[in-house]
């Protein structure tokens, strides 16, 4: 009777088990695989190269500088996005900002809901080095000097491209963060107020470790987000000036589509998935162990 | 409540500097915003000549002209993929997590890790393996090419959201329903469909906000400009422009409007969906 039960069950989920076997597992061995191999996105045949790949990976100076600038994303982003975000929820959920609050953080998600394209083009026009924004509003206010060919400088067109980022997804981890804070219980503060502990902290003392869970995810998607970051120099930069915008997806993306090296660029996208699988195991345990509790 | 807090309430010198801090993010965030939707109503020297001022003129032909110049193909075909990709994702989530939920034995648990395992990868990491295939198939250019895999990438953290919205129904209904004598399929369809609206609705939500934004694969598997959807479309659309910044402009807000329109109607459930599984699309 059970049996029978089971094995029906299981054919309910079966289809799920197909589709994600055989458009993310699969897919997933076979990259492993086409990283010892070499071949063109046209070529019938694929020629087992061995570790050569792996060489190149290692001597390509291109990794190095992506590395660099994923590294620069990522800390800019955790520091932005996961403390600035943080600080910035425990603010909006003060009571003293409780009528304010609902406006300013649906203001502070919208641009989550809008698409990378758009976001970019949208940011095309800030930095515009003719009639963009934010050159126009810094010779509006007198500071002509601080104008800037944004993204067609070597030396601060990742800044420019990390900024972006912040601006799309700080009100994002800054919603998750009001989410996990009103679910801490007020008399907590309550009774840190009567002892006589001022905001600070109680930011400090309540806030932080009541929402450590949260604090952890938001790390490691901002994390996981940095190093697999795609879009926005690709849209915004190709990589350039010269691969100064370079990020591993892109330097992937090129690679295998632009180079025509699919061996390669899978090389490439097997870097990213052990340094993205290593930070998102950490995440799938938090989300289980959370999901036990209750 | 708030009438014995009035005095707390009165705002200190740091706070009134939060507030400006607020304010302040608050017009970088829609500032750009608003001026995109502005811009969009204005010609070429309008936005050249006056980059801050509102239209002179307001141009309502620019939305016409993006309509007409390509965005109304690209709307229609991220409307055709995001619908399939919402009915697959529906259809095989409440299936796969009726089924966990139904199994009595460990096949269970494992059958659910294997699918929350695919939390761990990144788009980015089949992406050649997945072109390859998708070629090999056939599929590549057509619309399935973005189906296939945004319903694959949108299961694992969809069946995790429903099962442990299935977990939370009383199992009484379901045995009184069996000492009827009903099927496995009845129960699925008249138990617990019926009861789990609110779960799938954010389900739906959340995959129409993945598969209407998503970028990568569209730009890899599409070729055809036919069948683009709207991230990469209208990149297409802004290079075929170029300086006709305007109908360009116009086109990004036609872009937005759907998500914005869903978001707005149905913020609550939008934002549980985007915070319940904490992981963006």
């Amino acid at each position: 009777m059970t049996q029978k039960r089971n094995r029906e069950a299981f054919l309910y989920i079966l289809p799920c088990l197909v589709v994600l076997g055989f458009f993310v597992y699969y897919p997933l061995v076979m990259n492993l695989i086409y990283s010892f191999q070499s071949f063109g996105m046209s070529d019938t045949t694929r020629d087992f190269v061995g570790l050569a790949n792996f060489k190149k990976l290692f001597s390509d100076e291109i990794i190095l500088t992506s590395l660099k600038n994923n590294v620069l994303y990522a800390v800019i982003s955790v520091i932005i996005q996961v403390g600035f975000g943080l600080v910035l929820a425990a603010v909006l959920e003060d009571r003293v900002f409780q009528k304010v609050s609902p406006f300013f953080r649906t203001t502070y998600f919208i641009p989550t809901l809008l698409s990378m394209t758009v976001v970019c083009l949208l940011f095309e026009f800030v930095y515009n080095p003719q009639m963009g924004l934010l050159n126009s509003f810094l010779e509006l206010i007198g500071l002509d000097g601080l104008t800037n060919v944004w993204l067609g400088k070597s030396s601060i067109a990742m800044y420019a491209v990390i900024a972006v980022s912040q601006w799309q997804s700080t009100g994002y981890v800054t919603m998750l963060f009001i989410v996990a804070i009103q679910k801490i219980p007020r008399d907590l503060y309550e009774a840190a107020e009567m002892d006589g502990a001022g905001k600070i902290r109680q930011f400090f003392s309540i806030t932080v470790p009541q929402v450590k869970q949260m604090f952890f995810v938001t790390m490691v998607i901002t994390v996981v987000g940095a190093f697999t970051v795609f879009n926005e120099p690709y849209i915004l930069t190709s990589g350039g000036p010269g691969t100064s915008t370079m990020t591993l997806a892109l330097h992937m993306y090129q690679t295998g589509v632009v180079k025509n090296d699919m061996g390669y660029a899978s090389t490439i996208a097997l870097l990213i998935f052990v340094i993205t699988a290593v930070l998102s195991s950490i995440q799938f345990i938090t989300i289980g162990g959370k999901e036990d509790k209750e | 409540m708030a009438r014995t807090h009035s005095r707390r309430n009165r705002m200190n010198a740091g706070e009134y500097i939060w507030l400006a801090i607020l304010i302040v993010l608050a017009v970088l965030i829609i500032y750009p915003m608003f001026w995109i939707v502005m811009s969009s109503f204005k010609d070429y020297n309008g936005i050249f000549k006056d980059v801050w001022g509102l239209p002179t003129e307001w141009l309502f032909e620019n939305y016409k002209t993006a309509w007409d110049r390509g965005i109304s193909n690209y709307f229609i075909n991220s409307v055709i993929v995001s619908a399939g990709t919402i009915f697959g994702v529906v259809l095989l989530t409440t299936f796969a997590a009726f089924g966990i939920c139904q199994m009595k034995s460990r096949l269970a648990d494992i059958c659910f890790l294997a699918i929350l395992g695919g939390l761990l990868l990144s788009p980015q990491v089949c992406l050649m393996p997945l072109y390859m295939l998708l070629k090999n198939l056939g599929l590549k250019d057509t619309y399935f090419a973005l189906i296939f895999p945004y319903i694959a990438f949108r299961i694992p953290v969809s069946v995790m959201l429903i099962r442990s919205f299935f977990i939370g129904i009383p199992k009484d209904l379901e045995e009184s329903a069996i000492i009827d004598g009903a099927s496995f399929f009845q129960i699925y369809r008249k138990i617990y469909l019926p009861l789990s609206k609110p779960i799938i609705s954010t389900v739906i939500i959340m995959t129409a906000y993945y598969s209407w934004n998503e970028f990568v694969f569209a730009t890899m598997f599409i070729d055809s400009s036919e069948r683009q959807t709207i991230p990469v479309g209208l990149m297409v659309f802004s290079d075929g422009l170029m300086t006709n910044w305007g109908v360009v402009m116009a086109g990004m807000v036609i872009a937005c409007l759907p998500i914005c329109i869903l978001f707005i109607l149905m913020q609550k459930s939008f934002i549980r969906g985007i915070t319940a599984g904490s992981v963006k699309g």
